[in-house]
């Protein structure tokens, strides 16, 4: 499967018996874009990025990854998505070293130490590399767990509140390294309630409420003004 | 090495990695194997000679609880930090993820039964040494099956809240044959005259029914984990 370079969402919903958690969600992403599903508790944002994960099947509408579908793509879709969760997806009882090398393996990567190294040079971590997970603080975690998602070089990147309990200098960072990935033309959706981080920083802002796109913007500087003009 | 072999492989040796750091799965389902076949022999042992033909159902007793037990855990600790999530996003072949954990829970299996058999022979005076390869197999082949469906199940249940009651209301009626055909021939090799071809005749269907089970687990696995 050549790299997909465009991510197409078209009509999708998610029911849950009779709730609806998503309905009518319509948006593309093209190379080198930052997506910023913003919205309140609730508002279908997780679903959505677990839709777009291939996680969950939506239960109307179609997400395209290029020309492919999940149905017609499968592994081969999931080898070019990267995912960084609210929960960090590491194990606590391995070392940075012994995760990365796990999640390396099961994608395939051909030179796993090189690019173990590689990854814990870029998460700042080289040092620590063999200390268990489970001592690391928030900022030191989230960084091993974002170099986990981008380990095999994904060409869509989905993010679910990655700024929470980071501090500043680990939040510059995590921007930093989304921007360089952007650059490299990546797509990248982010869901997160951090406006203050996300403003300027996204290319696109897409509000949901209730499960609804109730507005768009690429215009993202100022976001908490717009984010109350358009939620409230 | 296939990627389906390699993806088993480093899920079962992250999933032994884990258990050797924390030891927790281990302590617990061998302390309480050891319980119940303790339990048994205060109940059955009288003036130091146990009844005939009850050995063989409480080692399977014990080996059936304790291995629940287990394969709650397995599953329950990629819920912390929704590993879980992690492992079926990955590209990698679905199946072998399932074939990992279940290597992992054999291997573990297997350290609770190399102490729980010499405590039954001691116990209720079985004669785990006439027979010792037959009885491997036997162990082997009853674990395995139950085992199989066992993983599968923890698997489909890990996001249920009652996943823990379950777990083994759904597990033991499912597995009820190869729990038969596991403690019948335990029995034949236990009796006071080993009967050899009996044993074998069980053999012969733990191998049938552990080839029905792995298969449809296999096959299985993937379908249950998406959504």
């Amino acid at each position: 499967m050549s790299d997909f370079r465009r991510l197409l969402v078209t009509d999708v919903a998610r029911h849950y018996g009779r709730r609806k958690a998503l309905s009518q969600i319509s948006f593309s992403c093209e190379a080198g874009e930052i997506v910023g599903l913003l919205g309140p508790n609730g508002a279908g944002k997780s679903t959505l990025l677990n839709i777009l994960a291939t996680l969950l099947t939506p239960s109307r509408g179609t997400v395209q990854y290029g020309d492919r579908t999940v149905r017609d793509g499968g592994a081969e879709v999931r080898a070019q998505i990267g995912m960084l969760g609210h929960d960090l997806f590491l194990y606590p009882e391995l070392t940075a070293n012994e995760n990365l090398s796990f999640f390396a393996h099961l994608y395939g990567i051909a030179d796993v130490p090189a690019t173990v190294t590689a990854a814990l040079a870029r998460a700042g971590l080289s040092e620590r590399g063999n200390d268990l997970v489970s001592g690391f603080s928030r900022g030191m975690r989230q960084r091993v767990a974002l170099e986990r998602a981008l380990l095999h070089d994904p060409n869509l990147i989905l993010l679910d509140e990655p700024f929470t309990g980071l501090d500043q200098s680990s939040t510059a960072a995590l921007v930093g390294r989304l921007q360089e990935r952007q650059r490299a033309g990546c797509m990248i959706v982010v869901a997160t309630h951090d406006l203050d981080v996300a403003d300027g920083v996204l290319t696109r802002a897409i509000y949901l409420k209730d499960g609804r796109i109730v507005g768009t913007d690429t215009d993202t500087h100022n976001l908490i003004d717009r984010y109350r003009r358009v939620i409230q | 090495m296939g990627g389906f072999a390699r993806v088993a492989w480093h899920v079962m040796r992250k999933d032994l990695t884990v258990e050797v750091r924390s030891r927790e799965i281990l302590f617990t389902t061998l302390f309480f194997a050891v319980s119940v076949v303790l339990v048994f022999s205060f109940a059955l042992v009288r003036e130091g000679r146990a009844p005939d033909d009850v050995a063989a159902g409480i080692l399977w007793v014990a080996i059936s609880f304790a291995g629940t037990l287990a394969m709650g855990r397995t599953f329950e600790r990629e819920r912390y930090n929704d590993t879980l999530r992690a492992l079926i996003l990955a590209p990698a072949d679905r199946p072998a993820i399932y074939a990992g954990k279940l290597l992992g829970l054999l291997l573990l299996m297997a350290l609770v039964e190399i102490v729980l058999v010499p405590l039954v022979a001691l116990l209720f005076d079985a004669p785990i040494l006439k027979y010792p390869g037959l009885l491997a197999t036997l162990l082997a082949a009853g674990t395995l099956g139950f085992s199989a469906v066992g993983t599968l199940f923890a698997a489909m249940l890990v996001r249920v809240r009652s996943r823990d009651t379950l777990l083994p209301v759904l597990l033991y009626p499912i597995t009820i044959p190869v729990m038969i055909a596991g403690v019948r021939g335990t029995a034949a090799l236990f009796q006071a005259t080993p009967d050899e071809p009996m044993a074998r005749f069980w053999i012969g269907l733990l191998v049938f029914w552990d080839a029905v089970f792995v298969t449809l687990a296999l096959w299985t696995f993937e379908p249950v984990m998406t959504e």
